[in-house]
């Protein structure tokens, strides 16, 4: 991948994709062997919403390269509170880093910060828009379990403001998937998604229930659907029940279903799950380090050559 | 129009749009920037009978000609508009407007939730797509009536 910066997957091809992961599989084999490979290396994380895993995986995967990491803080600790623009607030920080994650409330925030600042912006979520790194490590998940071709995946529950939603379905575009989305209808696909997936020619069909396709997926790809989307607790509660599942729903399932989960998950996968082979979504979780360690290690090596 | 039903005289040098889809005349002069404050003669002519579009506005604008790039962007809200540069009370150039491929500056983003309608130093740029326009920060496609998205500053 020769990019300066990753902010949606719509930027990325399969040669991109393959490249960050065949690097991935190559640091999961024997990680102490990059230890030093970007020796002093620092990475800014600017998180202005709240973040567990995406934070803590760039802070462990700079560190685990050799570098360290510098950290905004909230943003009620920074001077983003005092009313500084986004814009500013990039161009001071890419001072202090060789590399800037950021996650911002607004679509779009990642694609303007890189306009205003000369090193890599990876966008870890801005908004309901993308979230192209948690789509790498989300493909690696989905390759090291059942392959990337000739492949059913099913992506239910929020895919109107699902960011890592969006993110997938655009790369996925890239392999032989055909691609099953299972929502209410109030929150099906926004209209750039589908378009998109359109003008790709993915193999697409939407659903507004699980059951039907169900037995033909290998993958399950679950999100959240959250409270405050809908109107109403009654409205809400008639509609989550609808998108959860339980060991009782995988039983019509083939054998080799991956069951993946951005995280945080509330109610949408029973616990009952965790113990079946069905579950994936640990694994996927901790494979954000070396897809991330791989994804750090191509855009700071594109800046090392400069 | 026949010249004895003219509404508004003709201009001695300037740009005439015309065949602008009826009651559009103001949308036109908003892409434009033109709000009277150039001290520019601006003559607008709405909703007059049209072989072409039924009812067409007119805009007439004394002493600037406009370019290519500015009046393409017409084409959004009036894909019908031909311009014409007038010197000396005649044509000499007579063209349609063509879609752009980008738009910059001009709609604001029905999205609210877009990075472009925070308080941040960055302009909408939107790609025209088919029939639609579609914000390169968001993603938002505009199907709607773009005349509705214009951003009067």
């Amino acid at each position: 991948m020769r990019q300066d910066h990753l902010i949606s997957a719509t930027q990325l091809s399969r040669a991109d994709i393959e490249a960050v992961l065949d690097r991935a599989a190559e640091i999961d084999g024997d990680p102490a062997a990059w230890g030093d490979a970007h020796d002093r290396a620092v990475l800014a994380l600017c998180f202005f919403e709240p973040s567990t895993r995406t934070k803590m995986s760039f802070d462990t995967a700079m560190k685990r390269l050799g570098g360290t990491t510098t950290d905004m803080g909230s943003v009620d600790s920074s001077s983003v509170k005092k009313g500084e623009s986004l814009a500013d607030t990039v161009r001071v920080v890419e001072g202090y880093a060789d590399a800037l994650v950021l996650r911002h409330p607004s679509e779009g925030a990642a694609k303007m910060a890189a306009e205003f600042v000369d090193v890599p912006v990876i966008n870890a979520g801005d908004g309901a828009g993308q979230h192209p790194s948690q789509t790498l490590l989300d493909l690696y998940t989905i390759r090291e379990n059942v392959g990337l071709d000739d492949l059913s995946i099913g992506i239910m529950g929020d895919l109107k403001y699902g960011r890592t939603v969006h993110s997938l379905a655009e790369a996925l575009t890239n392999f032989d998937v055909r691609q099953h989305f299972i929502s209410p209808e109030s929150l099906r696909l926004p209209r750039g998604v589908r378009f998109d997936l359109h003008q790709s020619g993915a193999q697409v069909r939407e659903h507004t229930e699980l059951e039907g396709v169900l037995p033909d997926l290998d993958v399950l790809y679950v999100t959240r659907i959250q409270r405050e989307r809908f109107p109403d607790e009654t409205e809400y509660e008639k509609v989550a029940g609808e998108y959860q599942i339980d060991t009782e729903t995988l039983e019509a399932t083939k054998d080799d279903l991956a069951v993946m989960h951005p995280l945080p998950r509330v109610d949408e996968i029973d616990p009952g799950v965790d113990a079946t082979d069905h579950a994936t979504y640990f694994e996927q979780a901790h494979n954000g380090v070396p897809v991330r360690m791989a994804l750090l290690d191509y855009l700071l090596s594109e800046e090392e050559d400069q | 129009m026949s010249d004895h039903e003219l509404r508004v005289s003709k201009i001695r040098n300037g740009t005439v749009i015309d065949h602008v889809s009826g009651g559009h005349a103001l949308n036109v002069l908003s892409i434009l920037g033109i709000d009277g404050s150039e001290g520019l003669g601006v003559s607008v002519v709405m909703n007059v009978p049209s072989d072409r579009l039924g009812r067409k506005d007119v805009v007439k604008v004394e002493d600037r000609e406009l370019s290519q790039s500015e009046v393409d962007v017409i084409s959004l809200i009036a894909p019908e508009a031909s311009i014409n540069i007038i010197r000396e009370f005649e044509v000499v150039q007579k063209n349609r407007v063509d879609r752009p491929e980008t738009v910059v500056g001009l709609l604001s983003c029905p999205n609210r939730n877009c990075i472009t309608n925070e308080n941040e130093p960055v302009e909408t740029n939107f790609t025209v797509v088919d029939d639609d326009v579609r914000c390169t920060y968001c993603s938002t496609i505009i199907r709607e009536s773009l005349a509705d998205h214009i951003d009067p500053e």
